[in-house]
């Protein structure tokens, strides 16, 4: 390896720049980039490129990433052609902010030059542009709600609420199987395993049953100023739910949709809710459910409502642009899905009758409509539902943090 | 039977003899998966050619397929083997009868190759005398995580333990090639061991080359019209845009209507064939598609 001179270490600097910016690059795939480079040959800048590529990025989303951290980091194109023996990068040396850096990520920009942020203040007011033409300054509050200002004791009785709460686990039959000695089918493989145990002179029969699961879960909430009161008290039962069973998959919606999933599985409740409030910028703003369910239809449902998913819509239905897409949207989204539940808060009210535009549209199309507007009717929610659903004979119900 | 590609370039070649037009991020991640011997993970939209690159690998390079479509609840014995029940219980009643007493002997009598089914998984592990076969492990996204798990497994050493019998083992580990339509994202345990590359949508130029390869009937003309019309489809907001095949199927279906060039009725008719949903097609169908005509048609007339 000597006649590639530091190459490998160069591609190792080069893996760790991707690493503090966050993709997941191991030195398993340092290793394996450098043989990748070895194989490929360096023919010209682009091969490099996708030859990396190859290896450091496996998702769609991390292209972007990838993409700003090579031009920065193998800037120099000249570098390419003196390279078989000598790589050389320029890397974090020149003192003035890298050209290209147009709408380069912050994340990148922190993993590339660690100790000059403050060099940089073009770049800042860049993303800032660029946030703003992505808002909607007119229906959008763009503020990042405090969580700090929940109070200590409110913190603690939610906290308690969903520590004493149980989720009811709606399970699924499977098309996969497992021994079962009171199972339906006859397990043949094991019988037969078993009836040569005795020479086969006895046949005893093995049994397998169905395994049961539960589906995938999606959690879609309103954020809006309509609910603000009660927006809080649901990302704690959204964190709780992300982090009690495998498969869930949370969004927020105001003015737009938010994916929080990935916030939300942090196990540190406290940690999760900040991560969250730093992502999402419409908090408390304006609602265009009609527009943030045609952005899950478009962009999310069939990535995460494969495999029979359940949905859990949280909103009051009160939309504050014109509604004449949402029961088309709601219609897609409940043909895409298992089951639907609405959980409303407006349903406290005993007079509550769905006469909000919104709420029509979307009555027709959810299987369950239930009221949650405290922490109680969290509480209530899931015994009842879990009620419901062993009178279907489709449910058991299993107390918080009891499943994997 | 033909050899690796020795370089990128060398990889563009063999899938154009396969009739497969490819950009060369694809081919330099398919280069180095055929060189360093990891799984080729292939991600994108319904139709954009990703099933395709198996065929066409298996074909250029004289290796024979094996495919296994995923789906929920594929199970071992349903993609890796399974042992033939009715066929062991004559054995061991034919055993009986003859007063066969040797126990041990009838265990192995009754666990051997004779009674073994092979599944894709495991046929892709034997050897091929054109050497090894190109396994096409395809829509993995609809399966459930419990099999990504024993693919993982697989993938590590290309070895299938089967208790009562024998471990089996590659000698040369099959070319793997995995699709997943994201459905579901899958576990980054298993994307980890193979080279990703999303594919997109193809650009003009491409799409171009690709149709006239694949629907070689289909005139000059009319072969513009189409890539255009369909580039410009992509930029509307439809809930599914079309694919590549659906291109050429467009293609082709004009063809057999004897078209030589696109006009509004024609488009409105056959707009099944493009887009496969109701919502996208009353939204495209009637002046839209007209529009959109008119304006391929603009643009054509001031390439020329």
């Amino acid at each position: 390896m000597s006649d590639t001179g530091r190459l490998p270490e160069n591609i190792m600097h080069f893996a760790r720049v991707l690493r503090a910016a966050g993709l997941p690059v191991g030195p398993g795939r340092v290793i394996v980039a450098v043989r990748a480079v070895e194989a490929a040959g360096i023919g010209s800048r682009e091969d490099l490129y996708w030859t990396l590529h190859a290896v450091f990025v496996s998702r769609r989303d991390q292209r972007d990433l990838y993409d700003q951290a090579f031009h920065i980091f193998w800037r120099n194109p000249r570098i390419l052609e003196r390279a078989m023996s000598m790589l050389l990068p320029t890397f974090g040396a020149e003192n003035e902010a890298p050209p290209q850096a147009r709408e380069a990520n912050r994340r990148l920009t922190d993993a590339l030059f660690p100790a000059e942020q403050d060099e940089i203040p073009v770049q800042e007011q860049e993303e800032a542009l660029l946030d703003a033409a992505f808002t909607f300054s007119a229906q959008e509050e763009l503020k990042t709600r405090d969580f700090e200002s929940m109070s200590a004791a409110e913190i603690d009785e939610a906290k308690k609420a969903i520590a004493a709460m149980r989720l009811p686990i709606l399970d699924v039959k499977t098309r996969r199987y497992k021994e079962n000695s009171r199972g339906r089918r006859i397990d043949m493989r094991a019988t037969i395993r078993a009836s040569l145990r005795s020479g086969g002179n006895i046949i005893p029969l093995r049994r397998r049953s169905r395994v049961r699961r539960h589906p995938p879960l999606v959690v879609l909430c309103d954020i809006s100023g309509s609910m603000s009161r009660y927006s809080r008290m649901f990302l704690h039962f959204m964190h709780a739910v992300t982090n009690d069973r495998d498969r869930v998959a949370t969004f927020v919606f105001g003015t737009r949709l938010t994916n929080v999933t990935r916030y939300l599985r942090q196990k540190d409740v406290d940690v999760a809710l900040n991560d969250v409030s730093e992502s999402v910028h419409d908090w408390s703003g304006g609602t265009r459910i009609s527009e943030s369910m045609r952005e899950f239809n478009l962009n999310w449902s069939r990535r995460v409502l494969g495999q029979g998913a359940m949905v859990l819509l949280i909103t009051d239905g009160l939309d504050r642009e014109g509604t004449k897409n949402l029961g088309f949207e709601m219609e897609r989204l409940h043909k895409s899905c298992r089951r639907m539940l609405w959980l409303n808060p407006l349903l406290r009210y005993e007079q509550y009758e769905a006469k909000a535009a919104g709420a029509r549209q979307i009555l027709p199309h959810v299987d369950e409509f239930r009221s949650i507007h405290n922490l109680e009717s969290i509480a209530d929610l899931a015994t009842s539902l879990s009620r419901d659903w062993q009178r279907k004979k489709e449910a058991t119900t299993t107390t918080w943090g009891a499943t994997a | 039977m033909r050899d690796f590609p020795t370089s990128i370039d060398a990889t563009l070649t063999l899938l154009g003899d396969g009739n497969y037009v490819a950009d060369r991020a694809l081919a330099t991640t398919l280069f180095l998966s055929l060189k360093l011997g990891r799984p080729l993970f292939l991600e994108g939209d319904a139709g954009v050619g990703k099933t395709e690159i198996a065929n066409v690998l298996s074909q250029t390079l004289g290796r024979r397929l094996v495919r296994l479509q995923c789906y929920e609840g594929l199970d071992v014995a349903s993609a890796v083997y399974e042992w033939n029940y009715p066929a062991q219980m004559i054995e061991i009643r034919l055993a009986e009868a003859e007063g066969v007493k040797d126990r041990a002997k009838l265990g192995s009598d009754i666990f051997s190759e004779r009674f073994l089914i092979k599944r894709p998984l495991l046929q892709a592990l034997e050897p091929d005398e054109a050497g090894p076969p190109v396994l096409l492990i395809d829509e993995l996204d609809r399966t459930d995580e419990p099999f990504e798990a024993y693919l993982l497994e697989l993938l590590a050493d290309f070895q299938v333990t089967i208790p009562e019998f024998e471990t089996i083992k590659a000698a040369e580990p099959p070319i793997v090639i995995i699709t997943s339509n994201r459905t579901r994202e899958i576990h980054d345990a298993l994307k980890r061991r193979c080279h990703y590359h999303w594919i997109g949508y193809p650009d003009a130029a491409r799409e171009l080359s690709i149709l006239t390869l694949r629907v070689p009937g289909a005139g000059d003309r009319l072969s513009r019209e189409i890539v255009g019309f369909v580039q410009s489809l992509r930029e509307q907001d439809l809930f599914k845009l079309p694919g590549i095949s659906e291109t050429i199927d467009w293609a082709s279906a004009l063809v057999q209507l004897d078209k030589l060039a696109l006009d509004p009725q024609t488009v409105n008719d056959t707009l099944g064939v493009l887009l496969k949903y109701q919502d996208d097609i009353a939204k495209i169908q009637g002046s839209e598609a007209a529009k959109l005509l008119d304006q391929v048609n603009a643009e054509l007339a001031a390439a020329r």
